[in-house]
Order: structure tokens, then C-alpha cells, then sequence
């Protein structure tokens, strides 16, 4: 059997999160572990406009989506960001993936008045990778550890309650202790109510010069497929918009089979799931989603704080 | 036509108990429960008797299959270590004090129930009609998703459980969903009542939808959960109406309604 008749495809089962490159592949800070390498000049993926996102909304309407996911890049680059976020908002949930550095109270006013006033949750999505600078800063860069715990206080006091993801670049081991201490350093930022998530590091982008790419043996296999919840890739029930086209999930936009149409209609098709990432969705499980915190191994006889 | 729906018992048998009489006195034809019997309370074997005694049509939630297939855990769908670690508490609770013969009952219970009523497509599930554990919240279900939910199902109203928050959505071509909110627990708003629907039925009207709080003896709970060493993190929520637990499942909007 050759390699490529050794790829399992996956269907679309139904598109219930949308998601939009609003930024594109631009980004004001340069993280070593990017997996689609963004940065200040990266202009692989361009912003996308107000129009563009409006269009794909009235569009997703027929396909039934449940909710909207808004991720660049930093999306609060993107000056129309706040309209299409509250314009967004009268489709479905809205969730915004953003590094926290570039908030200003201007726009979280105009966002806090944007979900008081619709049916749907509005959730910020704030990416810090670790407690301390000392774990943070190396990854994402001198000084960004503070400038992101700014925003996070600023969200807050906005009344939200951010989400903090952070790439995990420790040990199992340490999952508990760091967890824990998140959560004290929150607490004393102004962030009562902490909700964490942990994401593991994806071995692509500039990470694979950080760290290591994938193994060719971390790919999915036919006989893994067999009983496995699909629900749990992402590209199952996902796409995402970016100006050059609809692409099959926000991890493998450089990869030059994940364009799948220019319309959302084209982009219905199977998705071969060749690639070392789906290896880690597949271990993870939806990795993307807003789920707070992965289950780690917890001893049962305490409980979890 | 008046059909009671009761969402997730979780073992609250004192509230079944006041939740039935009540629908009675309301005029209530039939009396439906969306499953989810056991969890978080006392004493699972005693809401069977209540539900087979009064003739209560009953759909099987996630926690109805897996007690009922002996499984090991709830299948409740948190994601969080501490959720789980109180879910499994409540879950191994469950299971060790069901016996055999409920057992074999929840096992056989149907995953949804359908009904046609004055032309009416009635479709009764405990999370989603396409996933028994999905949970639909007010804030994070577009009606578009419904909408396609309701095509895909052919029902012309939904009716479902699973998040423990009641709330209903009007759907296009008249359609509608309701979540018919839980008798297992407070909805996390500071009162200590819970809840149960009456959804009543005519020929040329729209269906009418009544949410109704539910007071009973939930001292009287309380005291019966500490007596059977269940956790103070679930007594609390009696006592007060606030969730301790299975925050981190909670969307932003339904979280911040919350003290937690």
C-alpha cells in the first residue's frame, strides 16, 4: 500500500464554527513557537476587510453555523475588528483570539456594550504562555509577559472574563504547579474568576526551528480512525475565511493542500488528514475550541483547584 | 393539550415529587422527564417509583446510559480536572447506591421520544437532538444552528435539557426550542428553587411556554446529602443557589450571572 492510499479523509460533517483569519498572518509580536510563523511582516495572509467578514456571515446563515471565531495574526490590528465583532454578534457567539498586548478601553467599551446588548456571548481569548516572564517571555518575547497581564486587567475591568490559553513548553509533570500558580498571578491582576487553557506546542511554523518538526510516524492512520469520536478534529465540523480563500482549519494554512475552495461552498469536501498536526488534534482533541483547560492527569484523592 | 417536562432529576426526588404535584394541580395531560435521573443528590433509587407511579414518559441522558451500562464515568462532558474530579465523586456515588433492577430500566430507555400534537412535530431529547451530551446554551446556540437542528430532525419544536439553565428560542416557519431547565439543582442565580415547563398545546395558536420555579424542602436535601457524605461543594449549591461546580463548561455570559 502506498503512503497516500495510508491517509484517512475526513468529512465535513456539518460547519458549526466559522472561522476568520481577520488579521491575517500579520502580528505585532514575533512568537518562536507561531505555527504559521506571524509576525510584523509576515504578509502571507492579508487583513481580511469589513465587507469580506459580513458576506461570509450572511453566507453561514444557510449553512447553520453555531458560532464565530475571529483569529489572525492579532486580530486588533485589523481596525475594523470591533465592528465585525459586533456585527458578529447578531449571528451567533463570537470568540476572539488575541495576544492582549494592543487592547485599548475604547474598543473593550464599545465590545462590552456589544455583548450587553446581544443574545450571545462575546469570549476574549488572551494568549500567555506561563506565569512568570521567566516562562513567557522567552517564547514570545522581552517584555510581553506584562504587556499581556496589562490587558488582561484591562479586560476585567471591563467586566470579562478572559480565557488565558497558554502553549504548554513544560513537562506533565509541572501542569498542577503552574496551573495553580496561574491562577494566584490572575487572581492578583484583578481576574477573580480564572478560566485556563492549556494547548499543546504544534510542531509546525516557526516552531519546527524552535524545537523539532514532526516525525513522519506522527501522522493518523486508517486503523486510528476506526471507533475514534471524529467530533474531536476540528476540520470535521470547521473552516476558516482568510482573503485568499476558505482553508480547512487555522493550523494549516501554509499547507498547500488545506485551501479548499474559494467559497464556503466549495470548501464542503473531505480533508485527507496527512499532516503531523492532525496528529495532534487527534491526541488533544479539539484543540481549538474554547473548552477551558485539557484534562490532565489528576490524582482522584485531591481536588483540582 | 398540557405536557409537563421535567429536565435533569439528579436524584431530587423531593423536587419531583413537588414538581408532579404542582403539574397536576396546573392540569397537566402527560408529564414527560428529559432524563439525566441520577447525580449530585441523594438516594438515586427514589425518584423510580415517583416516575413509574405518576406514568412519566422519560428520555435517557448520558448519565441514564452510562449508570445504566455500569460505564465509568458520566459522559457528562466537562473538560476541566475539577469539574471531573467532582463529577466522578457524585458519578461513583450514583452507580454503588442504583440497583439492578433501576439499572436495567435506564438502559432501556429511548434516546429521544417524538410526538405529533395538533399537526405539531414534537421532538423530546436531553442535550441535542443530534448528541445526547451536547450542551445548548442561550449564549453560545445561534438560531441558525437551531434552525438547521430542527430541518435535519424535522421537528417543529424541540425540546431538551442537559445545561441546567432554562430558556427558549423561536425558530423560523414557527418553530421553536425549549430548554426546560433542571429539578436536580438551583440555576445558579441565588434562589434555592428549581425548575420544570409546561408546554401547552392548542389547534391554531402557537405553542405557549411557561417556565415554573419549583419550591420544595431543600433543607431537607441538604441535610439528607451531608448524612450520605456527599460533597459541601453540592450542599452549598442547595443551600444557596449559586454553582460551586461545572463552572468551567459555562459560557461567558451565563458565567457572569453567577458568584462563581
Amino acid at each position: 500500500m502506498s503512503v497516500s492510499e495510508s491517509i484517512p479523509s475526513i468529512e465535513l460533517r456539518s460547519l458549526d464554527e466559522l472561522w476568520f483569519q481577520v488579521a491575517g498572518t500579520v502580528c505585532n509580536l514575533t512568537c518562536h513557537h507561531c505555527f504559521i510563523s506571524c509576525s510584523p511582516h509576515n504578509r502571507s495572509f492579508e487583513f481580511l476587510t469589513y465587507e469580506q467578514v459580513n458576506e461570509a456571515l450572511e453566507q453561514s446563515i444557510e449553512f447553520g453555523v453555531r458560532e464565530y471565531y475571529f483569529t489572525g495574526g492579532e486580530p486588533f490590528l485589523n481596525g475594523d475588528l470591533v465592528r465585525m465583532v459586533e456585527r458578529a454578534l447578531q449571528f451567533g457567539p463570537v470568540t476572539v483570539l488575541t495576544n492582549g498586548t494592543v487592547l485599548k478601553p475604547e474598543w473593550l467599551n464599545q465590545l462590552t456594550a456589544a455583548q450587553e446588548s446581544a443574545v450571545y456571548s462575546l469570549e476574549l481569548r488572551v494568549s500567555i504562555d506561563g506565569p512568570t516572564a521567566d516562562i513567557n517571555d522567552p517564547v514570545r518575547g522581552e517584555g510581553t509577559f506584562y504587556r499581556a497581564m496589562k490587558g488582561v486587567s484591562l479586560l476585567c475591568k471591563h467586566g470579562f472574563l478572559p480565557i488565558i490559553t497558554m502553549t504548554q513548553t513544560w513537562n506533565d509533570a509541572e501542569n498542577h504547579l503552574i496551573l495553580a500558580q496561574f491562577r494566584e498571578v490572575l487572581k492578583s491582576h484583578g481576574c477573580e474568576r480564572p478560566r485556563l487553557k492549556v494547548l499543546p506546542r504544534l510542531k509546525l511554523g516557526a516552531e519546527e526551528n524552535r524545537t523539532e518538526g514532526y516525525q513522519p510516524t506522527e501522522r493518523i492512520t486508517e486503523s486510528m480512525m476506526r471507533d475514534f469520536d471524529r467530533n474531536q478534529l476540528l476540520c470535521h465540523h470547521s473552516r476558516i475565511v482568510t482573503n485568499r480563500g476558505v482553508y480547512v482549519c487555522p493550523i494549516l494554512l501554509e499547507s498547500s493542500d488545506a485551501k479548499l475552495g474559494d467559497t464556503l461552498e466549495e470548501a464542503t469536501c473531505d480533508f485527507p488528514l496527512g499532516h503531523g498536526a492532525c496528529h495532534t488534534c487527534y491526541q488533544y482533541g479539539a484543540i481549538c475550541t474554547n473548552s477551558t483547560l485539557m484534562a490532565t492527569d489528576q490524582a482522584a484523592s485531591e481536588i483540582p483547584q | 393539550m398540557k405536557l409537563a417536562v421535567f429536565g435533569g432529576l439528579y436524584s431530587n426526588y423531593l423536587a419531583l415529587a413537588a414538581a408532579i404535584t404542582d403539574a397536576r394541580k396546573r392540569g397537566a395531560d402527560q408529564l414527560y422527564c428529559l432524563g439525566d435521573m441520577g447525580a449530585f443528590g441523594p438516594h438515586p433509587d427514589r425518584v423510580f417509583p415517583l416516575l413509574h407511579e405518576h406514568h412519566v414518559q422519560c428520555v435517557q441522558g448520558n448519565y441514564d446510559d452510562s449508570i445504566g451500562n455500569e460505564l465509568n464515568d458520566c459522559q457528562c462532558g466537562y473538560t476541566d480536572p475539577r469539574d471531573n474530579y467532582f463529577a466522578q465523586l457524585s458519578y461513583d456515588y450514583t452507580l454503588a447506591n442504583t440497583n439492578s433492577e433501576n439499572k436495567v430500566w435506564l438502559q432501556g430507555l429511548p434516546v429521544e421520544l417524538r410526538a405529533e400534537i395538533h399537526g405539531r412535530r414534537i421532538l423530546f431529547c436531553h442535550g441535542s437532538p443530534r448528541r445526547t451530551n451536547e450542551f445548548l446554551w442561550e449564549s453560545t446556540t445561534s438560531t441558525a444552528f437551531l434552525n438547521r437542528l430542527a430541518d435535519e430532525h424535522q421537528a417543529d419544536l424541540m425540546i431538551g435539557t442537559h445545561s441546567g439553565i432554562h430558556w427558549q428560542r423561536s425558530l423560523a416557519q414557527g418553530r421553536l426550542y425549549v430548554n426546560v431547565g433542571v429539578l436536580g439543582r438551583p440555576e445558579n442565580d441565588g434562589t434555592t428553587n428549581v425548575w420544570y415547563t409546561m408546554i401547552s398545546l392548542t389547534e391554531n395558536q402557537s405553542p405557549q411556554i411557561e417556565f415554573i420555579p419549583v419550591e420544595y424542602d431543600y433543607q431537607r436535601l441538604a441535610d439528607e446529602m451531608r448524612a450520605e457524605k456527599l460533597p459541601d461543594e453540592f450542599v452549598e449549591t442547595v443551600l444557596t443557589g449559586w454553582w460551586t461546580t461545572c463552572l468551567e463548561i459555562l459560557p461567558a455570559k451565563e458565567r457572569l450571572r453567577g458568584q462563581f
